[in-house]
Formats: structure tokens, C-alpha cells, sequence
């Protein structure tokens, strides 16, 4: 009744499809505490406060007046004499830089199987992070709206009232 | 009107059960031919003649008591109570005594794997101490406080229903093996441990839910789990797996805040 032909290894595999079949798996250490809670919860928050900030920020620069058509340099520099936009636009690069970097984060862990390799990428990661945030927040409580000897012409409107 | 008596073919006599071919390709590994040939696991074909009733257990016996006795799996009561032979079957993690051959396209070679993401010992046999261990490290098992009561421990039937879904799991590892941040690093406690956990969280009768909260508020616990929903699609038992792991994280964000 049986076809007795013993199956003969029809596909030869390449070496190592099945990483390290039997690598010990022991979880390492208890890493217990609310850092990832508070993460997680972060989160869904910052999501939340991100899609008001972002949209409201799109809102206001494409749609009102002259829509995209009025960005230029003294558009930019009108809003940051504002301390209004200077508070939003903070709050949204740190917002969405810890947002994505938490992101980022998670990826990484769930992806990088190496812990060297955990380790470099989430390094660069946080130097990115650090050099974005810090920068960003240089330029919007520095930001000089009307450079002495500039073209009149570019500046806002009140730098030569 | 007269009846009349089809002639018996030789072929498809009355009262024959109609049976079909397969092949059965299942990935092997020798643990004392590893290290020689250099080659980790190799597929091998089987091709047998199998009846609509068969599971897929049932050809691997097949396999193994008529084409060659090497074939390693676990199986132990072979009707879906024991957890003992779950495997990868056409890419999926399932029984392989729940699943029949012909709800599989037998039409296909069926392919045949241990569970992903655990040390495989031979051939369909995986080493299931790493996810024992997170098991234990959730406590699986009553915790109560101040005197015992003199005849039982009283639980209305809403009580008992409220965790009824996780006291099915039979820990075959189904799910825990489906899940794709299980495979990375093997750190994560899985599903299977936070399902067993649920079943006590949630238990009236029992007074250790803040301990077991606190050993999953761990950075390799609940908070890794991505609600990919592998593991609800694995469970065997239909177990909403993923929905239990959410339901432990809402009670810990509702104790840390």
C-alpha cells in the first residue's frame, strides 16, 4: 500500500540556516522597574500631543495667509520672536526626538541579536539624538531675526521699523 | 423499478476508504553528524499514502515505524491535551495530532520543522528549559494570605470566568515559539508565561498578583510584547493570547498610576 521510498535529502540546505540550533538561551539578568512602564506610556501620550503639534504647525505654515508661498527667512524669523511658536516648536523637536529615539530604541532591541551590535547602533543613535536636540534648541532660543548688515529686503518686516 | 448492482471495480471496491499520497518533507538535525559534515539541518523527503482521517502525527509515525526509526519528535497523549507535539507544519506552529493532513494541501509536500526560536536536541525535538524557566519565574501556582478558610475557597461564577481563557493553555509552546521577539535573543518571558500569569492575576482567590505584576514589569517582559498577534493565531487551544498580555499591562498601569 506504501510507496516505500525512503525520502532521499531532496534540497541541500545551506550551511547555518538554522542559527546556532543549540545556542543556550537563559534569560541573563532580572531587569525589573518602571523604566519600560513609563516608556510605554510615554509614548502614546507624546503620539497624541505629536499629531495636534505637527498638524497645527502644518496648518499654520501652508494653509494661513499666503500658504507655503510666505516661508522665507523673515517668516521663520517673525514666529521665533514669538514666545508662543518659540514653546511650540520646542516642545515638538523634543517631543518627536524622544518619541523617535524611543522608537528607534525598541527596534533596535527587538532586531539586534548581538549585543555588540545592540550597543554600537543605540550609541549612534543616541549621539544623533544628542546633536539634533541640542543644536534645535540652540537655534530657536538664539535665533537672531535681524542680522546687522543683512539685505533689508529679507528681514522681517520689523526689523527695519 | 429494479435495483441494480454496480459492478465491483477492482480498484474502488464498496466499503474501501479512499486514501491519498503525500510527501512529507521534515527538517532533520543529528546533534552527533552536526559537527562532521559541517551541515547544521537537512530537509528530507517522505512520501507515504495517508487517509482523510490522518494528522499529521500520524504520518510521522508512519514515517517512523515503516521508513526510518531515526525520526525524532515528542509526542505523549496524541489527542491535543499534552503540549508535547508542537511543531512549525507548512510555516505555521501547531499540533501536529490537531492538524489533518488534508486541512494542509496535501497536494504539496507538507513541511515539517521544530518551533523556532528554542535549542532544537534532534530532528522535531526542541529543548524546552528556557521556556519552562520563564514559567516557573511567574510563580504558577496559589498564592494566598492570613488564614486558611475552614472548608473552600468561595469563587462566584463571574470570578471564574473572568480568567477562563488562560486556564486552558496545556504549554506546548505554540505561541512563545510564533513570536517574532521570542526568536531575537530568547530574553523575552513570552506569551506563554504572561498567559499563565493572567490566570492567576485575575483569580479572586488568589493574593500574589502584586508580585507576579512586578516579575513582568520587567524590561523583558509585557512591555516587549508588540501586539503582533502571532501567538493568538498559534494557540491550539484558541486562546486570546495577545488580549491577556494587554489586560496585564493595563493592571500594571493602573498600579503604577
Amino acid at each position: 500500500m506504501t510507496n516505500a521510498t525512503h525520502g532521499t535529502p531532496a534540497v541541500a540546505e545551506r550551511v547555518g540556516t538554522l542559527d546556532a540550533p543549540r545556542s543556550p538561551y537563559v534569560r541573563k539578568k532580572t531587569t525589573r522597574g518602571n523604566y519600560e512602564l513609563y516608556s510605554w506610556v510615554f509614548m502614546r501620550a507624546s503620539g497624541v500631543v505629536l499629531v495636534v503639534l505637527v498638524f497645527g504647525h502644518l496648518f499654520v505654515n501652508l494653509m494661513v495667509g499666503d500658504g507655503v508661498e510666505a516661508i522665507d527667512f523673515a517668516f521663520v524669523g517673525g514666529k521665533w520672536t514669538n514666545p508662543f511658536w518659540q514653546v511650540w516648536d520646542l516642545l515638538m523637536l523634543w517631543l518627536a526626538m524622544i518619541h523617535g529615539t524611543n522608537g528607534l530604541r525598541t527596534i533596535i532591541n527587538d532586531y539586534a541579536e548581538r549585543d555588540v551590535t545592540r550597543g554600537v547602533l543605540k550609541g549612534l543613535l543616541y549621539l544623533a539624538f544628542t546633536i539634533v536636540v541640542v543644536l534645535g534648541t540652540l537655534v530657536i532660543f538664539t535665533f537672531e531675526p535681524c542680522p546687522a548688515g543683512a539685505d533689508p529686503e529679507l528681514l522681517a518686516s520689523f526689523c527695519t521699523a | 423499478m429494479t435495483a441494480v448492482m454496480e459492478k465491483a471495480d477492482a480498484s474502488t471496491r464498496t466499503g474501501d476508504v479512499p486514501s491519498f499520497d503525500v510527501t512529507i518533507r521534515v527538517r532533520r538535525f543529528n546533534p552527533e553528524s552536526a559537527g562532521e559534515s559541517g551541515v547544521e539541518s537537512r530537509w528530507d523527503e517522505f512520501h507515504i499514502t495517508a487517509y482523510g482521517t490522518d494528522r499529521v502525527l500520524d504520518a510521522l509515525h508512519k514515517i517512523k515505524w515503516e521508513h526510518d526509526g531515526s525520526l525524532t519528535f515528542r509526542r505523549s497523549c496524541a489527542h491535543g491535551v499534552c503540549g508535547s507535539d508542537a511543531m512549525r507544519i507548512n510555516g505555521r506552529n501547531r499540533l501536529a495530532c490537531k492538524t489533518l493532513l488534508k486541512d494542509v494541501n496535501p497536494d504539496k509536500p507538507i513541511t515539517v520543522e521544530p518551533i523556532k526560536g528554542l535549542p532544537v536536541v534532534k530532528d522535531l525535538v526542541v529543548d524546552m528549559e528556557p521556556f519552562f524557566a520563564s514559567y516557573r519565574e511567574i510563580m504558577p501556582f496559589l498564592i494566598t494570605n492570613g488564614n486558611e478558610p475552614t472548608k473552600e475557597r468561595i469563587q462566584s461564577a463571574e470570578q471564574r470566568e473572568r480568567f477562563d481563557d488562560t486556564t486552558k493553555c496545556i504549554l506546548c509552546a505554540a505561541c512563545t515559539s510564533s513570536c517574532p521577539v521570542f526568536w531575537t535573543d530568547g530574553q523575552y518571558f513570552g506569551p506563554a508565561a504572561i498567559v499563565n500569569a493572567h490566570r492567576f492575576i485575575f483569580d479572586s482567590r488568589d493574593d500574589g498578583a502584586q508580585q507576579r505584576l512586578e516579575v513582568l514589569n520587567d524590561k523583558e517582559g509585557v512591555w516587549r510584547c508588540r501586539t503582533t498577534f502571532n501567538c493568538t493565531e498559534a494557540c491550539p487551544r484558541g486562546i486570546e493570547v495577545t488580549k491577556a498580555i494587554q489586560e496585564v499591562k493595563r493592571a500594571m498601569i493602573t498600579r503604577a498610576f
